[in-house]
């Protein structure tokens, strides 16, 4: 089950969000709506799971209504209609007392001017959050040293928040949200407030802090490249409404409508399009060991290629068999296995290897790249034709790709 | 033309109060005669010297050496010219005037500040107390408390209370919106949002209110005077009737002294926040 699941959220502001939620309940346009009734909807029928321990990113310009999703979460803004289960507990319908005992304990948020305390240190920051849970000072205070080493702060604990650098302040801003332990982190537009290479620092550290805690994260940002970076899932968002909801892969290679491809048409996609989107599983181009090489070369026959992948038992990646060694062995006589002449220096890579890393694979051999994962297990094949219109760019890569498939 | 006796309505008011709270204004009469006689008898009673000793250590410490200085010189002054005991009993009004204005006014500032209902219904009010001449409210005040110290108190919070309870509201509601909603966001309740967060932050602004209220009350010792309040007042009263320059000019000079040192070491208290929290 979702850890939490939006259904159907709107947010109106304005006086008259009752009737405003009627119209747009019966699809009635924001101009409409704004004209009618001097309200605006910022979110508009928002519907969205998100799993336990993913990073979930919802991006969209300025004013598409991502921060406001966000703040109706937590409910720092009340939704104006529809349900945020958190753990299948309606957030929405909870008194307040029990909403802040959710704060405390369960959902934390980052902010993008960070929102610190600037007449407290460092330490005094990081324990705000418990401290308003009346945790006792001394293990307050061991528990945010904890966390600000965490966050690579070590050493500025006494120090006064004003006089810290951006990403600084954001690390103490990580490190008061990371102190109460919450299961789900907030992060609202959390690295847009700092320049570019502290930025991309501080992406490569959640990355590496994330491996780690495996918390679920909830990431606003207006920048597709963060998003495509962090995310393991992506909801794009446009005028309120979310458009489309999927993998970065997904979203960039299958966008949803015009807008959405309009968006992604600028990223470099070799370095966001992995192995694991290019390959394809061959059943028939896989043969055992143990099989003889009369019946791989049957096989290479039918299908018209060169080369077959020898897998073990669990699908045990051993490597490629050539059809002149197979023709060679056959000559030899009979009860040879495929053993004897497997090669295995042949080029391989994992189900998230970035196309730009397997161009030089592709360049350097003349075999298809092996995807295994981490156990050695044959996942699929990804064909040099496919790495290279990957690369030359889109209107390519679909033809090719129904080569290889015909291929198979 | 239609003829509205309001006049008429309010004097009706002011009988109805004196006649049905009396048991209350007594009550109030006798708290506030307490404070400033205690106050009063406090910085009388303690040799010249030690008073004067306190202030300057008081300046040297918050401010510096030259207000230091000029405390040591101005107060040696006041009590060559021999205002030393109207000072103090000044002083003692001054302070308890404040003092009841600033636990009337930030209260209402911190309400204020966190409803607009209630900052609505205050803010004519506060025009009000501020605009009104002094004289026309020290007639209820006799009324209420008859003559002496206790009505010039009473007034004296009315007009100087006004600036704390502005900049209280106006502080806390500066105090910026992501700091308070990261408050909220860690579940703080509304009360600790408050003690945690706003008031801290809104601190040099309402002590920025503190010292006007100070100010404004040490401005309103001669019109308490006119109904009895004792003190440099009473000496510049005493001047202006009977013509006496030289007299209402010394007493004058007196609370000018007192005004300045009292300001720099108030002022201070917000400016030395501002730096250590920046």
């Amino acid at each position: 089950m979702a850890q939490l699941r939006v259904e159907n959220l709107y947010k109106i502001f304005g006086s008259r969000s009752r009737t405003a939620l009627a119209m747009a309940k019966e699809g009635k346009s924001k101009a409409d709506i704004l004209e009618h009734t001097g309200c605006t909807v910022a979110v508009d029928n928002a519907t969205f799971d998100i799993e336990q321990g993913e990073t979930f990113v919802i991006m969209g310009l300025s004013g598409s209504g991502k921060s406001t999703v966000l703040r109706c979460l937590n409910r720092l803004w009340e939704p104006t209609a529809g349900s945020v289960k958190l753990d299948g507990v309606d957030v929405t319908k909870v008194n307040d007392e029990r909403l802040r005992e959710i704060r405390r304990s369960k959902m934390n948020m980052v902010f993008q001017h960070f929102g610190l305390l600037p007449h407290r240190s460092v330490c005094d920051n990081v324990a705000f959050g418990l401290e308003i849970q009346k945790v006792d000072p001394k293990v307050r205070r061991e528990r945010a040293y904890e966390t600000i080493k965490l966050v690579g702060l070590e050493g500025y604990e006494e120090m006064m928040t004003g006089e810290l650098s951006g990403g600084m302040q954001q690390r103490v801003g990580l490190a008061r949200a990371l102190a109460t332990d919450p299961d789900i982190l907030l992060m609202d537009e959390a690295f847009s407030a700092l320049d570019p290479l502290i930025r991309t620092q501080m992406q490569d550290e959640l990355i590496d802090l994330q491996q780690e805690m495996k918390k679920t994260i909830v990431f606003i940002t207006h920048d597709l490249d963060e998003a495509l970076k962090l995310g393991d899932r992506i909801a794009i968002m446009k005028d309120g409404a979310v458009v489309q909801v999927g993998t970065p892969e997904e979203i960039l290679t299958s966008p949803a409508d015009e807008y959405v491809s309009s968006f992604v048409q600028n990223v470099d996609r070799s370095k966001v399009i992995t192995a694991s989107a290019l390959m394809f599983d061959h059943p028939q181009r896989v043969v055992s060991p143990k099989d003889g090489p009369e019946m791989a070369i049957r096989r290479m026959r039918q299908l018209g290629i060169s080369t077959l992948v020898v897998t073990g038992p669990n699908r045990l990646f051993k490597g490629f068999v050539r059809i002149d060694d197979a023709v060679t062995l056959q000559k030899k006589g009979r009860g040879n296995t495929l053993d004897s002449i497997v090669v295995t220096d042949v080029p391989r890579c994992g189900p998230d290897t970035p196309v730009m890393e397997l161009l030089p694979l592709a360049v350097d051999s003349r075999l298809p790249i092996a995807v295994i994962n981490d156990r050695d297990q044959l996942l699929g094949l990804v064909m040099r034709a496919s790495v290279v219109s990957e690369i030359m760019g889109e209107e390519l890569a679909i033809p090719a790709t129904a080569n290889e498939r015909s291929e198979a | 033309m239609i003829d509205l006796d309001i006049g008429g309505v309010v004097e009706v008011i002011i009988d109805w109060l004196t006649n049905n709270f009396g048991g209350l204004f007594d009550a109030i009469s006798a708290v506030l005669t307490s404070v400033v006689g205690g106050l009063e008898w406090v910085l009388t009673s303690i040799p010249v010297l030690v008073v004067i000793a306190l202030f300057v250590a008081l300046a040297w410490w918050m401010v510096g050496r030259g207000v230091a200085v000029f405390t040591l010189i101005g107060l040696l002054l006041i009590d060559a010219m021999g205002f030393w005991d109207d000072t103090m009993v000044t002083l003692a009004l001054v302070l308890t005037s404040a003092l009841v204005a600033l636990v009337l006014g930030i209260p209402l500032g911190v309400l204020a500040a966190r409803s607009k209902g209630v900052e609505r219904v205050v803010r004519p009010i506060l025009d009000t107390m501020q605009t009104m001449p002094a004289f026309v409210y020290l007639i209820p005040a006799v009324l209420f408390f008859s003559l002496g110290t206790v009505p010039g108190v009473v007034a004296t919070v009315v007009f100087a209370m006004p600036p704390v309870v502005r900049l209280t509201n106006l502080g806390i509601r500066q105090v910026r919106e992501d700091v308070v909603e990261a408050a909220h966001a860690f579940g703080a309740t509304p009360r600790q949002v408050l003690i945690k967060v706003q008031l801290p932050l809104a601190l040099p602004t309402i002590l920025a209110g503190v010292n006007q209220t100070i100010m404004l009350a040490l401005s309103m010792v001669v019109i308490a005077a006119m109904i009895g309040a004792g003190g440099l007042g009473q000496q510049v009263l005493k001047g202006i009737t009977q013509l006496n320059v030289g007299l209402g000019f010394e007493a004058g000079f007196a609370i000018v002294i007192l005004a300045i040192v009292l300001d720099r070491i108030t002022q201070a208290m917000g400016a030395g926040r501002k730096t250590t929290h920046k």
